[in-house]
């Protein structure tokens, strides 16, 4: 029975309401508890300086693979995953084939496996195809471990399907995933409607886009007592209507990117399009009301929307370049510019997002450090300072608009089952 | 005479672009500049010296990556006016139909030997593209519902011909606003130069945030065209409309077309203009567009002697980089 001691870390963990220096005793894969400094192990690592966070969950990653190798492969995402502290991520259906059989989440739940860095789990396709025309095996995909589903970027136009989707998933207790977009609002849009798209002469997509689809979804929640969770919410109107769904207890969750409390639409001026991405950079004041949304909890988790594209497919005109960048290996570091150095979350708010709020949403047992859980932890050094370089990456992907920017902290160790998976180079 | 002595006068002092992209991002003095440079070059053709010879030995190269005809004929014939090589390029049956990227079709052909580059292209941003990826000096000729600088230029040239001033006149620029890369850069001119603009269409087709650029916006033609001192009818793009923003083109017509009964509505002096190609019966009826008001054809000629400015201005800069004397 092997033992790890993390010593004089600051253990973070917003599940029991931890924010105090202290010793974590790990044994046989599974968090021990708290311990005093008598305590003797295996192994000890010094966490002095470091955040000792439970692993971060992020519930909105694209692996690629079957299908898109040339973007991402479950084995370098994964890694990718492992170096931005990510211990256990959703892995998209959006892939070719589609996951829309139980065949395709254990083909998934293989490759994870074969690539041993973080815990994998499928999302399955709500319609076959993603073609949003018959609902996909959802049965099977639960027996194939799928937690969720979800058409990914694909919005679910049909509200009928949504309605039967609602309906049926609840036999399951899992959630359907939806990206609001009205497409006909959307079609052929590049960016935010706004100042900007006017003066750049880019097509728009209006903030009407997404928040006719969140009212729409809020409405079927409420007929069918279905879970829905809403990716990507990026609109003030959006956060209001969630706030308001919530108080009336429907069963509605939400996520946002940290992008989006990022970047604002101006980024597009210089029409790269790495500043192009679905949905559509918004302006500050649609950022200030996100902020309020996760302060309030009206938004219950932050996810990175790990987006990767072969260079091919990001580089050239902006009207032609896919949509969406990368996220896992900046979710911490964006997170800590936009929140925590404004003053906007406190680390155990921060935390509570990336943890145990997006569990709940997909009915994991993680995101906690709580006694008998699975010692998935990330160390976090909160102060270093560093510039984001391509080589570094672990993504086979480098779409990101942070490249060669200076970022502040970065995961340094992170443990998954009770075994060091990844340590930062100094 | 020394013509090539001619041309080359103080006008030309103060340009330091490498590339010309838009009217966004060029300042009042450097709008002058062409349009000073474009006089003398009009004064010269009017004396019969209409072949230059300042890029003797360089290479232009017309990149156009979408359907053009006035602009890319009168790009050529100023490239050639000032004894430019010229290369033409068009998307049709091209590489990139065999998958070559946009960037990379550009890169072959200004290896080459191209100086100046000279782009029309359906994507916003495709000029910034490749002056980011090129060496050559970087023209915009058209980049989707973006920018039409030289299009502003001369007709902001014609406008000035006409009144002798930009300062303190009325230009209203009627029609798809929403879809047009003239009314863009014509605004930006304008507005720099001290021009009132209006902008007047159907609300479908006026951005809702256009007003942020310091203009008027108007939906009645009626009501504004009494105060008007030149109206610039942009055409009605078919072609890159998504669906129907008004029900008809007989009710456009009714609503915005410059017809006789307007006219009469309007300045004496009224000047009209209009991009092309014209639409004749939607914006604009037949007499009209022949008749004592109209510039049309006098906007094309100004076309090719503000292209041969621009194109002027750009190998001042690139000699001038490369120390070379001029």
């Amino acid at each position: 029975m092997k033992s790890i001691l993390i010593k004089n870390g600051h253990i973070v963990d917003p599940s029991q309401n931890l924010d105090q220096q202290a010793n974590l005793l790990i044994e046989d894969s599974k968090i021990k508890g708290l311990c005093d400094e008598t305590t003797t192990a295996d192994e000890v690592i010094d966490a002095s300086g470091l955040i000792v966070s439970p692993g971060f969950i992020d519930i909105h990653v694209s692996l690629c693979e079957p299908g898109f190798e040339e973007d991402e492969t479950i084995e370098s995402g994964t890694a990718a995953a492992l170096a931005g502290g990510v211990t256990s991520l959703g892995c998209m259906p959006n892939t070719s084939p589609v996951v829309d059989d139980r065949s395709s989440a254990e083909f998934i739940l293989l490759q994870a496996a074969r690539a041993a860095n973080c815990h994998v789990f499928p999302l399955g396709a709500v319609t076959k195809n993603h073609e949003g025309k018959e609902l996909a095996e959802i049965g099977q995909l639960v027996a194939g471990k799928a937690v969720g589903f979800t058409d990914a970027d694909q919005p679910i136009e049909n509200a009928e399907i949504m309605r039967c989707a609602l309906q049926y998933t609840r036999m399951f207790d899992r959630p359907i995933l939806n990206r609001a977009q009205v497409p006909e609002l959307a079609e052929k849009g590049q960016m935010h409607e706004g100042f900007h798209s006017t003066v750049l002469g880019l097509k728009g997509i209006p903030a009407a886009a997404e928040e006719i689809m969140v009212n729409r979804d809020i409405a079927l929640a409420e007929l069918t007592r279905g879970r829905i969770h809403l990716m990507c919410i990026s609109t003030q109107n959006s956060v209001s209507q969630i706030r308001r769904a919530k108080q009336k207890d429907i069963h509605v969750t939400a996520d946002v990117t940290p992008h989006h409390l990022t970047l604002t639409d101006q980024m597009l001026e210089t029409y790269d399009p790495h500043y192009k991405v679905l949905p559509p950079l918004r302006s500050q004041e649609h950022i200030d009301a996100l902020i309020e949304g996760l302060k309030d909890g009206t938004i219950d988790a932050i996810c990175s929307d790990h987006t990767p594209h072969a260079s091919e497919k990001k580089t050239d005109e902006i009207i032609g370049a896919d949509f969406g960048i990368i996220g896992l290996e900046t979710l911490l570091p964006v997170c800590l510019q936009s929140l925590i150095t404004p003053g906007h979350l406190t680390w155990s708010e921060l935390i509570r997002k990336l943890t145990c709020g997006p569990a709940k949403i997909l009915g994991l047992s993680k995101g906690t450090l709580a006694e008998g859980a699975d010692a998935d932890i990330t160390l976090i050094n909160p102060d270093i300072k560093y510039q984001l370089d391509p080589v570094s990456l672990k993504s086979s992907s480098q779409n990101t608009p942070f490249l060669g920017k200076e970022l502040q902290g970065r995961a340094e160790i992170v443990l998954v089952s009770g075994e060091v998976r990844y340590r930062a180079e100094k | 005479m020394n013509i090539d002595h001619e041309y080359r006068t103080d006008i030309s002092n103060g340009w330091t672009r490498k590339h010309i992209l838009g009217l966004q991002d060029l300042s009042k003095d450097e709008l002058n500049i062409i349009l000073n440079q474009a006089s003398e070059f009009k004064r010269l053709a009017a004396i019969g010296e209409t072949k230059l010879t300042p890029l003797s030995g360089t290479v232009v190269a017309n990149l156009f990556f979408e359907p053009s005809t006035r602009t890319r004929v009168s790009f050529g014939l100023a490239a050639k006016r000032l004894s430019a090589d010229t290369v033409d390029f068009s998307s049709s049956g091209s590489s990139l139909s065999k998958g070559e990227s946009f960037v990379d079709t550009a890169k072959t052909i200004e290896a080459m030997g191209v100086s100046y580059v000279v782009v029309r292209h359906k994507t916003p941003g495709a000029p910034q593209l490749l002056a980011q990826h090129l060496d050559a000096n970087i023209l915009n000729a058209g980049d989707g519902t973006h920018e039409h600088p030289t299009q502003a230029l001369l007709d902001i040239f014609t406008i000035r011909e006409h009144f002798g001033k930009i300062e303190g006149l009325t230009v209203t620029l009627v029609g798809d606003i929403l879809h047009s890369r003239v009314a863009r850069s014509n605004i930006w001119g304008l507005k720099k130069l001290g021009a009132h603009v209006i902008v007047c269409g159907p609300t479908t087709l006026i951005p809702s945030e256009i007003s942020n650029l310091g203009v008027e916006v108007s939906n009645n033609l009626d009501d504004v065209i009494s105060r008007t001192d030149c109206l610039n009818l942009l055409r009605i793009q078919f072609e890159r409309q998504r669906g129907h923003f008004f029900p008809s083109i007989r009710e456009y017509a009714h609503l915005f077309g410059m017809n006789k009964q307007r006219i009469n509505k309007a300045k004496e002096d009224v000047l009209i203009l209009a991009p092309g190609p014209i639409n004749r019966g939607v914006e604009i009826t037949p007499d009209v567009a022949d008749g004592p008001h109209s510039v049309i054809l006098g906007q094309v000629s100004n076309g090719l002697i503000i292209r041969m400015a621009c194109l002027y201005l750009l190998h001042l800069q690139r000699t001038a980089s490369l120390g070379i004397p001029g």
